[in-house]
């Protein structure tokens, strides 16, 4: 070591707020642990609440009091093979509902079997709040249960009568609901890449205070800044800590992805996310690029502070600030088009999003977010820099 | 040698420093004496080139602070009003980071920091996380930081503030150290017994201005007062006195 020549300042800034930062257990847990891991853990647990209801609701057993269901028991058969479990019946249904006692009563008219063979409509009645949301799916799903056993005995009946059956269907509707389970996944796939953002956020953000506001809580920026060392490269050495400790977090937290990855419902159509190895290295242009300006903009913001509390308070109105375009990604989809990479942030989430569908991404868009970024970042670090040469910041207190 | 001419700085419509001119010469302890709020420490801060002064000369060794203000910060050491460590750091770790931002290499950073952690009998505390270090160990690992380049001129903003008997002894001796070595020391301080004890030359500032300079015997002859304390009195009068010790 002893014969090397002097590092550049920048570096040895670099090396000592890396080392004082390792050696905070907080910070190691915080950027290193916990924050890559949220991301993929509350992902686990959204996608399978999400996916699982739904599948469960569509196919459990559905609960229903049958009052009569001896006056026709090849309709309760069916319904039952329709999935309708069938529930004793109680003394007084109206009021069993009204007291949610019980949540759904279908009730067989005695005359059923006469209605029934005479040819005539045979009633049934199904009792119910409908004013109860949760149950909405219960009630549309009996009524498509008794519905289709309706349909297909009319058709038997107008066929043993030599009648088309599709003479009484003269429109058919064909529904293609658009808020399928899946869907709802892909909305929470459009919060990844803020999610992702926030990973990197959190993961520089203590290296970002310690060594502004912390700098000048503790009252060591004066004696720093005394060195005959340019501001600039003092700040660039900061710069460069705080993007990689935000650049681990990042990574760290994708390889969890990679790791629970299978965990996820990805069978689910939609849902399929291509968070590889190819994705990581595919992402590398669009986050590298922003991971430093994520840093620059939180040392800049966090140097408005005097002390550590007052930074947090900054920093974490400023986390909201990324949330603003996935908020409008999901609210107004929109196709990736080349003039979104040119906004920082906010072409990277589209480009993310892109990549984690496993679609391709334009690379002029790409290079256009480098560059984009990248003068962003020499602005914010410019502004920072300018805080520094004035006299009040220099001067601890 | 640190030469100061007609030094001035306004913070809005306060003048902290109007007109404040003296040496300090190598070779000897210059005590910047004055009540609090006398405008030493903004005096020190454009000599150490922190802040810009609205009007004035400062020369260190001869160069310009105005025109090389890296060079003056290099041949000075500084221990400035804010002393403030990296707690986790120790304090070898702590000094040595300042030998880097000097320039100095790895090795000679090292040794320096071995040499002085000798010279400020330090060895127990090198090794330790500045964390829980006592006012008196926080200044001695500040003032180590300072010297890590070897400088020649040596500056101390209220050094004795906050530490006890026993250190601030300790402290007179690292100052005569340094003075012995021929080199420049410049201190403030509001505690008169300081100056009394260690300078060589006094210069005494009150409301921004000079208003004194000499050897001890020069003020006290001036004044026609064997006594110290009697000769600052009579010298600025007393109600430039409030607030000194």
């Amino acid at each position: 070591m002893s014969g090397r020549a002097a590092l550049a300042p920048a570096l040895v800034v670099f090396a000592k707020e890396c080392r004082e930062s390792l050696r905070d257990r907080r910070v190691l847990l915080n950027a290193l642990v916990l924050g890559p891991l949220f991301t993929p853990l509350l992902f686990l647990v959204l996608m399978h609440l999400i996916v699982g209801r739904e599948l469960e609701k569509a196919e459990r057993p559905l609960p229903v009091v049958v009052i009569g269901a001896e006056y026709a028991p090849n309709f309760i058969d069916d319904l039952r093979r329709q999935g309708m479990a069938v529930r004793p019946p109680v003394a007084d249904p109206e009021a069993a509902v009204r007291e949610q006692n019980a949540d759904l009563v279908l009730r067989v008219s005695p005359h059923f079997a006469e209605d029934w063979n005479a040819g005539r409509p045979a009633q049934v009645e199904l009792i119910c709040d409908s004013s109860r949301q949760e149950l909405r799916g219960a009630i549309d799903r009996l009524e498509s249960m008794i519905e289709n056993y309706t349909r297909r005995t009319g058709s038997l009946r107008l066929l043993a009568r030599g009648i088309a059956p599709a003479l009484l269907a003269p429109v058919v509707v064909a529904t293609r609901d658009q808020a399928t389970p899946e869907a709802r996944g892909a909305m929470l796939l459009g919060m990844l890449p803020y999610f992702l953002i926030l990973t990197a956020l959190l993961g520089g953000m203590w290296l970002a205070i310690d060594s502004t506001a912390g700098e000048r809580e503790r009252q060591s920026l004066e004696p720093l800044l005394i060195n005959p060392v340019p501001r600039a490269q003092i700040l660039l050495g900061k710069l460069l800590a705080t993007a990689l400790f935000s650049f681990s977090s990042l990574v760290l937290g994708l390889l969890a992805f990679l790791a629970v990855g299978h965990l996820l419902p990805s069978d689910e159509p939609g849902l399929a996310l291509s968070i590889g190895p190819g994705f990581i290295v595919k992402a590398l242009p669009v986050f590298v690029p922003l991971v430093v300006l994520i840093a620059a903009a939180q040392i800049w913001v966090a140097s408005f502070a005097r002390s550590f509390r007052e930074a947090q308070t900054y920093l974490g109105l400023a986390q909201l600030v990324p949330l603003v375009p996935s908020i409008l990604l999901m609210a107004v989809p929109m196709r990736p088009q080349l003039w979104m990479s040119a906004i920082p942030i906010f072409g990277q989430q589209v480009a993310i999003l892109h990549l984690l569908r496993g679609e391709a991404v334009n690379p002029a868009g790409i290079a256009i977010g480098v560059v984009v970024t990248l003068a962003a970042t020499l602005l914010v670090f410019w502004l920072t820099l300018r805080l520094y040469a004035s006299e009040r910041v220099a001067i601890a207190g | 040698m640190i030469e100061v001419q007609d030094l001035a700085k306004s913070f809005g419509a306060v003048r902290a420093v109007a007109g404040v001119s003296f040496t300090a010469r190598d070779g000897q302890i210059t005590g910047l004496l004055g009540p609090n709020g006398a405008g030493k420490t903004t005096t020190l801060r454009m000599l150490y080139t922190l802040m810009q002064p609205d009007a004035g000369r400062i020369r260190v060794d001869g160069i310009d602070a105005a025109l090389d203000p890296m060079a003056v910060r290099r041949s000075l050491g500084v221990l400035p009003d804010a002393r403030g460590l990296y707690k986790r750091l120790t304090a070898r770790e702590n000094i040595e980071y300042f030998a880097r931002l000097q320039g100095l290499d790895p090795g000679r950073a090292r040794a320096r920091c071995t040499a002085l952690i000798g010279m400020l009998d330090m060895a127990a505390l090198a090794e330790r996380r500045t964390e829980g270090f006592s006012q008196g160990e926080r200044v001695k690992t500040a003032i180590a930081r300072a010297l890590v380049h070897d400088p020649r001129n040596v500056v101390l903003d209220e050094p004795a503030n906050g530490l006890d008997v026993m250190s601030t002894r300790g402290l007179r001796d690292v100052l005569r150290g340094l003075r012995a070595e021929g080199r420049c020391v410049l201190m403030s301080t509001h505690i008169m017994q300081e100056v009394a004890v260690l300078c060589d030359r006094i210069v005494i500032i009150a409301h921004g201005r000079v208003v004194a300079d000499g050897t001890p015997e020069e003020l006290r002859e001036r004044s026609g007062q064997v006594n110290l304390e009697e000769a600052f009195m009579k010298i600025i009068g007393a109600s430039a006195l409030e607030g000194l010790a």
